[in-house]
């Protein structure tokens, strides 16, 4: 198998890795870059898990080809704190204990980063078709919904 | 599998005439990567259109239609506030495909291609009378019909190496609109049990032109022209709603799943084409 050789940039840091061209977006970062923050739930894009943001859109990093990353601006869960300091819904969702088991949660830490950064006042509802896509088997949603929003507001003051 | 993301129609077409096995294009991948990871298709080669100028953008045309390029994600064309008044009924489609992660990658075309009878975007394409612009093996271009392109569950009229380029929707009239729904047991995040797709044109307060396409209720998505008959000369008075419903019931050929049954869909066909019509006569009223 031919391995392909590939330049990006994750998290801000210029990046290259060889992949299988079948390999997926999600498969190099957690396989080849150990960065094992976006999780493999469905595989299918049903579950939100594996949320990346690419380009300043959110996307699954499983329906996408590592191949493809070529030249892009990937952002992984992994870059939202800066150094010690966690991002503002990090925090918020410590705060709110808005996760139980955990596996869901970089996914939509990553996709609640992308609707902040396209609207700093969003309503419950606006948060809850945003997290539509990222499926939680254990809180409900309401603490996350609860974190968003307050995250939200938290950073309107900053 | 071999992976090339080529910078011009011409080169894709030519890499393609030139491949040996199977090949599969790739826009935004929503459809094709869960095919390749489940080994339904095992292509030898994956192209992909996106590195390809103007395949992510939308460009109006000096005719007053829009060019659609065949990889431009839902994202985009909900963000363009001229699009959403041309061709509400499309916008509303696709952004009513799957989450903010698909939306951020699905495309028109992708969704054509993919020749599901319950895919959302293509009964609003087939009621635009949307056109499709094709690049062949030789690198020949030819505009074909969404109707000339739609032939069964997971199959269309296309032959294998031909490239979808873009969907060309035609200039809106100045009292037209469009609408879509479709009827999922949930808010969001289905697939549709019924999809209907109304576009139309007003003389005054009087339909002058119609078209309807249903979706999920037969083996490819629909165009209902008895349905349409139904509307012209009408202000969708009762009797014109009524004919419209059982149009659309009588265009019905649905099979039972785990989302509906036959009954059930052809008993909703008839409720969504109703709501539909209204929808778009309110909208072309108020475009004036």
């Amino acid at each position: 198998m031919k391995m392909m050789h590939v330049t990006t940039s994750i998290n801000g840091d210029p990046t290259e890795f060889l992949c299988d061209p079948r390999e997926t977006m999600l498969d190099v970062l957690r396989d080849r870059l150990n960065l094992t923050g976006a999780k493999e739930g469905c595989g299918t894009g049903d579950c939100g898990a594996c949320s990346i943001i690419l380009g300043g859109e959110v996307i699954c990093a499983c329906l996408m080809l590592a191949a493809e990353a070529e030249g892009q601006d990937i952002e992984t869960v992994e870059g939202m704190a800066n150094d010690e300091n966690l991002h503002p819904l990090q925090k918020k969702f410590l705060e709110h204990a808005a996760l139980q088991c955990g596996i869901c949660t970089p996914g939509i830490l990553v996709a609640a980063k992308a609707l902040l950064e396209k609207t700093n006042n969003p309503t419950e509802t606006e948060v809850r078709y945003w997290l539509a896509g990222n499926l939680c088997r254990c809180t409900g949603y309401d603490k996350i919904v609860r974190a968003v929003m307050d995250a939200a507001e938290e950073m309107r003051s900053l | 599998m071999e992976y090339v993301a080529p910078n011009s129609l011409d080169k894709a077409a030519e890499i393609a005439a030139n491949a040996r096995g199977s090949v599969r294009y790739l826009a935004g991948g929503t459809d094709v990567l869960v095919q390749l990871r489940s080994g339904l298709h095992q292509p030898s080669l994956v192209i992909d259109l996106k590195r390809i100028p103007g395949m992510l953008d939308v460009v109006r045309t000096a005719d007053g239609g829009w060019k659609i390029g065949a990889a431009t994600p839902a994202t985009t064309l909900n963000a363009i506030k001229e699009l959403r008044q041309s061709w509400p009924g499309i916008v509303e489609a696709a952004e009513l495909i799957g989450s903010t992660q698909i939306q951020g990658r699905a495309s028109l075309a992708g969704n054509l291609c993919n020749g599901s009878p319950a895919a959302d975007t293509v009964p609003a394409m087939l009621a635009a009378g949307a056109t499709v612009t094709i690049v062949g093996a030789n690198a020949e271009r030819k505009t074909l019909s969404i109707d000339d392109i739609v032939k069964a569950p997971g199959q269309t009229h296309l032959k294998p190496r031909d490239i979808v380029a873009s969907i060309n929707l035609p200039a809106r009239s100045q009292k037209g609109a469009d609408a879509y729904l479709r009827f999922i047991p949930r808010t969001e995040m289905d697939i549709a049990v019924v999809g209907c797709a109304v576009n139309m044109s007003l003389d005054g307060e009087t339909v002058s032109e119609a078209s309807v396409a249903l979706g999920a209720v037969a083996p490819t998505v629909v165009l209902v022209p008895e349905a349409a008959e139904c509307l012209l000369g009408t202000r969708l008075e009762d009797e014109a709603m009524e004919n419209l419903s059982m149009s659309c019931r009588a265009a019905c050929n649905p099979i039972d799943d785990k989302r509906g049954t036959v009954e059930f869909r052809i008993s909703i066909a008839g409720v969504l084409a109703q709501r539909a019509a209204r929808t778009a006569y309110q909208r072309a009223r108020e475009r004036q």
